[in-house]
């Protein structure tokens, strides 16, 4: 008998507990992100596609033509091309093109850059409906981000 | 020709019942899904009018677009009625709830015994829905509902006979008057009859979740289980019936407990007694029935019919014991 009593109390208590719980957390504020509205700063290590580092000096790239990206790229989706600078040494970028629908974001080019050249962006909005639109000139791309 | 004014009145009266009860439904579904939201700390409706405030009306253009479907080989009186059967003993019961002290369409001497004769009819409605659908789910849901109402509503019962048999009379107004002053003369805090009446009001609290089918008794419409019960084969306004019925018993049971133990339209603390103070008591009943669905999970049919018998049952009995004696002797 004093068990039953015993049980029926302590269950009761438990059920109060319960709703303690919930009405805390109905209290709290939401921590929905409305996504199209809002967005969350994104972390410092996520992988985007590669994009070129502006040289803060020229204002230019800091890209030297040295083909080591495109040499590291596992998947072939990188092509560097260079002009010869007149009266100076050295080549200037004329055009890198990245081939996205094959790049599986494995980071050697970044990691085989010795003059910090290109690193991850940040970009992660890239819905597109034709194949082309993934084929992206990061030379232009940096020129535009001025 | 000049209408007598007692029709107009009742006219009125009616107009305004059916008003209440459909947009109660239509903004409990808000309430249901605002606090669901809240409490899982999302937001809830908020795209369609300002704080989702216009998303009743259009779910309700929405299922009212939909098509009235009649599935093969259903019983064709009873699939239609059925929707019927829920919503109007539900409507029948508004009449003689005093929401104030003369905001009542009908004071009848014995309501509180009404008010039950139409809410078992409740069940008579989803079980001829379910039988008809010829549907297993939704039989499987009858058969549940059925012995579910009936373990409950004899707890619920007893505790109302024990409170009629403190305030003397079944006529809601009365029960009412008799809790006049402040909170410590309501009858939920009435030591003096019985020192088990805030036991009293749990019971009845806990019985009216089950009779209302819900949370965590949903055992009528447990979707990952039964699809939607008996409501399987209801299609758009069908269903919309249906579910309109099933809030506006909520809200019925919250203003039979706010009547029967929590005072009705008296203040806590005898001051400016009103209709206010009623729908204050009845709207934070339903907001603890909302908020318990969405604490607790789904019971076990045997657990549910356990607690009625084995828990409910005896105490509420020993409570009538009690309170015969108590007022025997005092």
């Amino acid at each position: 008998m004093i068990d039953y009593l015993k049980e029926i109390i302590s269950g009761t208590w438990s059920l109060f507990v319960g709703l303690g719980i919930t009405i805390k957390y109905f209290f709290q504020p939401v921590v929905t992100v409305q996504y199209p509205r809002q967005t969350l700063p994104m972390t410092p290590r996520f992988r985007g596609h590669i994009e070129l580092v502006r040289d803060e000096e020229t204002g230019g790239t800091k890209c030297v033509v040295c083909g080591m990206c495109q040499k590291a790229c596992p998947s072939g989706c990188i092509t560097v091309e260079g002009e010869k600078k007149e009266g100076g040494k050295g080549k200037v970028l004329s055009e890198y093109t990245l081939d996205f629908t094959k790049c599986s974001l494995c980071g050697l080019c970044v990691e085989s850059c010795n003059f910090g050249a290109i690193t991850f962006s940040k970009d992660y909005n890239l819905a597109g409906l034709r194949k082309e639109a993934y084929v992206f000139d990061l030379k232009k791309r940096l020129e535009e981000k001025k | 020709m000049s209408l007598h004014p007692e029709v107009i009145r009742l006219l009125i009266f009616l107009v305004g019942i059916i008003a209440f009860a459909a947009l109660n439904a239509a903004y409990l579904v808000w309430l249901e899904r605002k606090e669901a939201g809240h409490i899982q700390r999302r937001i809830g409706p908020k795209e369609v009018g300002p704080f989702g405030l216009l998303q009743p009306l259009a779910d309700g253009i929405k299922l009212m677009t939909k098509q009235l479907i009649v599935p093969a080989g259903v019983d064709p009186i009873l699939f239609k009625i059925a929707p019927i059967l829920v919503m109007v003993p539900a409507i029948m019961s508004f009449v003689t709830i005093p929401y104030g002290e003369n905001l009542v369409a009908r004071n009848i001497d014995i309501g509180l015994l009404m008010i039950f004769a139409f809410a078992s009819v409740n069940v008579l409605g989803l079980l001829l829905g379910a039988w008809g659908s010829r549907n297993k789910y939704a039989v499987i849901s009858a058969a549940r509902v059925v012995s579910q109402n009936v373990a409950y509503e004899i707890p619920m019962l007893i505790t109302v006979v024990t409170l009629v048999m403190i305030t003397g009379t079944m006529n809601l107004h009365e029960i009412v008057m008799q809790q006049q002053g402040g909170f410590w003369n309501w009858n939920i805090l009435n030591l003096a009859a019985s020192p088990l009446m805030p036991v009293a009001f749990l019971i009845f609290f806990v019985c009216m979740l089950a009779e209302t089918n819900r949370a965590p008794f949903d055992m009528a419409e447990a979707e990952s289980e039964l699809i939607a019960g008996a409501f399987t084969e209801y299609p758009g306004m069908g269903f919309g019936v249906f579910f309109m019925g099933e809030y506006a018993n909520i809200v019925i049971g919250a203003s039979v407990a706010t009547i029967l133990f929590l005072g009705g339209w008296q203040c806590p603390f005898g001051l400016f007694p009103g209709v206010h103070w009623f729908l204050l008591k009845m709207y934070f009943l339903i907001f603890t029935v909302i908020w318990i669905r969405w604490t607790y999970p789904r019971t076990t049919f045997y657990s549910l019919l356990n607690l009625s018998w084995k828990i409910l049952i005896p105490i509420s009995f020993f409570n009538l014991i009690l309170t015969s004696a108590m007022i025997k002797v005092f």
